[in-house]
């Protein structure tokens, strides 16, 4: 054989074996989903969604897992969101090249790579413990909060950056001061990525398990929590607990195919919003 | 980050403006604020175990019976679990993740590029208690079916599932430093008669390499530190694995499984912070390893 005729044939076995990987993948993918909803598509239905588990959690529905879900999203995001943001804002207008900044940036880099059982540690021993707080809605979802603050800033920071730098320099030119052009400027355009974000984190909040095991969630509850000093049930932990510790394995399958679907379909169509959604928009800048 | 000459200086501003500027400022504290807290607090309850066993102890002694009297903490296996599980987890999809990564960025049709995108950061977002689950229930009675071993949970499980939790991760990461290489290397490549394997293998993969290690360093901190599949799927067992069929019991699983039922301030308690602190340590030092390397790629 040929030099040549040699390298075109390493060429085509290697196109071969990329295509092959990529064509694993989606088989894959398409075999767990249709394994998934399979086993769980007929305990999918109105009142498997409305009713709270029943009779040691072997029949009815997730209502309250998911509800708890629910609630703890909202407590994160309440605490991430304003300090994301700022910080992202601080990143992309207000930082100079100095230490400070060069500090802030490693925590925030540093933060998104800790695992999530850590942030777990971190809200049991200064949530629960040391502010006294008790397991509950309210350190939990604290506790997610710390953990989604450094996708929020990331996903701010790029959202203020992409806006043109001519935006800034004609609103100076209308005489207004930084904090106008902040306001008034730079916030209204970067708040559709910063939207996009703040979904995504959702989605990456939603079906984490190990930060809430012993800060907030609660192995069974029977009501919804209607303060923030009481246990909630989380949907994830709720598989977690059918899978591992259920009194009658076979009773349950259904109901945890059901509420792996569940939670699958609640992290995947948040992020998918969220991911789209960006695509739209950075296609829109013309990024 | 801008540059200093590009943010507008703000004199003209007032008081008002000012205040502002402070209060953003002073949020932003709180990133560094919360670092600090993490280590502080998790030293602060850690530490302590020091004072009833010897470091050398803990580091070194191979048996884990925490809640006897008095306790035996040697971290030995379950250090020796999360090291084997991360390294056997990477070892297999660290090469599939680069593979499919290639392929997306180079190979694959324009129209089905886009769609392996959004599939790939889609599959990133999958909650790892999805991954664990069908760990528990599908792969690992088939493999102790299959391969006629005495459990299913044990080191190969794991490392396959967490495996599964890094590719997308990994892959889509890498995707994205090889799609940024600058299309003129690529023609030039071509234009030497180059085939597209030798364009991609000489002239993009080299380019795209320390975005690609970066990528392979986070993937390898996620594994790291992935609790709950190691939980569901590990074992267990403190022992230092043998063979790739024995049961592990990892650092994290350790934490997540015994929190629960430990005492506030008891022993037990203080080592298993000091567990989550030799975690956290190990992932700070990857996290800046990669952080380095993706600022030299930047420079050059």
């Amino acid at each position: 054989m040929s030099r040549t005729r040699q390298r075109r044939f390493c060429d085509r076995i290697m196109t071969a074996v990329f295509w092959f990987c990529g064509a694993a993948l989606l088989v894959v993918i398409a075999a767990v989903a249709i394994f998934l909803f399979n086993r769980g598509w007929r305990v999918l239905s109105f009142e498997f969604l409305t009713q709270p588990p029943k009779d040691g959690m072997t029949t009815g529905g997730i209502l309250t897992p998911l509800i708890g879900t629910i609630q703890l999203i909202i407590v994160a995001m309440l605490t991430a969101l304003p300090v994301g943001i700022m910080t992202g804002l601080y990143f992309a207008e207000y930082a100079t090249d100095n230490l400070f900044t060069k500090v802030l940036r490693i925590s925030i880099r540093s933060l998104a790579g800790v695992p999530s059982v850590i942030f777990g540690l971190f809200g049991l021993s200064v949530f629960v413990v040391f502010m006294n707080f008790g397991s509950c809605l309210l350190s939990a979802g604290l506790t997610l909060g710390c953990l989604s603050l450094p996708l929020i800033v990331t996903v701010s920071e790029q959202a203020f950056l992409a806006v043109p730098q001519d935006y800034r320099d004609a609103s100076y030119a209308l005489g207004a001061t930084k904090y106008q052009t902040v306001v008034k400027v730079l916030s209204p355009s970067a708040a559709s990525t910063i939207i996009t974000g703040v979904i995504l984190a959702i989605g990456r909040v939603a079906g984490e398990t190990a930060p809430i095991m012993f800060t907030g969630a609660a192995y069974f509850a029977p009501e919804i929590a209607l303060s923030l000093f009481e246990q909630v049930m989380a949907l994830p932990y709720h598989i977690y607990v059918l899978a591992t510790s259920s009194t009658d394995v076979n009773a349950t399958m259904p109901i945890q195919y059901g509420a792996i679907l569940v939670l699958i379909g609640l992290v995947l169509g948040t992020s998918a919003i969220g991911v789209i959604a960006r695509a739209k928009l950075s296609h829109r800048d013309g990024r | 980050m801008r540059k200093k000459s590009d943010i507008a200086q703000n004199s003209f501003g007032g008081r008002g403006d000012r205040i502002a500027s402070y209060l953003i400022f002073a949020f932003s504290v709180a990133g560094v604020l919360l670092m600090a807290f993490i280590l502080l607090f998790l030293a602060g309850n850690g530490l302590p175990v020091l004072k009833e066993v010897s470091i050398k102890d803990i580091l070194f002694a191979f048996d884990w019976y925490p809640v006897e009297d008095p306790p035996a903490l040697g971290m030995l296996p379950l250090i020796a679990g999360t090291v084997s599980a991360t390294l056997l987890s990477s070892v297999m999809a660290l090469p599939v993740a680069f593979l499919l990564a290639v392929f997306t960025a180079e190979i694959a049709p324009r129209r089905m590029r886009s769609g392996i995108k959004v599939l790939l950061e889609l599959l990133g977002f999958i909650p790892s208690i999805v991954i664990g689950f069908l760990g528990m229930m599908v792969l690992a009675p088939w493999m102790q079916g299959a391969l006629n071993i005495a459990t299913g949970l044990n080191l190969l499980t794991t490392s396959i599932l967490l495996g599964f939790l890094i590719i997308p991760l990994v892959a889509s990461l890498s995707e994205e430093a090889l799609s940024s290489v600058p299309y003129e290397l690529r023609d030039a490549s071509y234009a030497l008669g180059a085939t597209r394997w030798e364009t991609i293998f000489k002239v993009v993969v080299p380019y795209a390499l320390p975005g690609i290690s970066s990528a392979a360093l986070l993937g390898i901190m996620r594994a790291l530190g992935e609790t709950m599949i190691v939980l569901m799927v590990a074992g267990g067992a403190a022992i230092v694995p043998r063979s790739f069929f024995d049961p592990v019991r990892p650092l994290t699983s350790t934490i997540a499984a015994e929190m629960g039922e430990t005492p506030v301030g008891s022993t037990h308690y203080h080592a298993l912070f000091f567990a989550g602190l030799i975690l956290l340590l190990i992932t700070i030092a990857i996290n800046l390893a990669s952080y380095a390397i993706e600022k030299r790629g930047v420079r050059q």
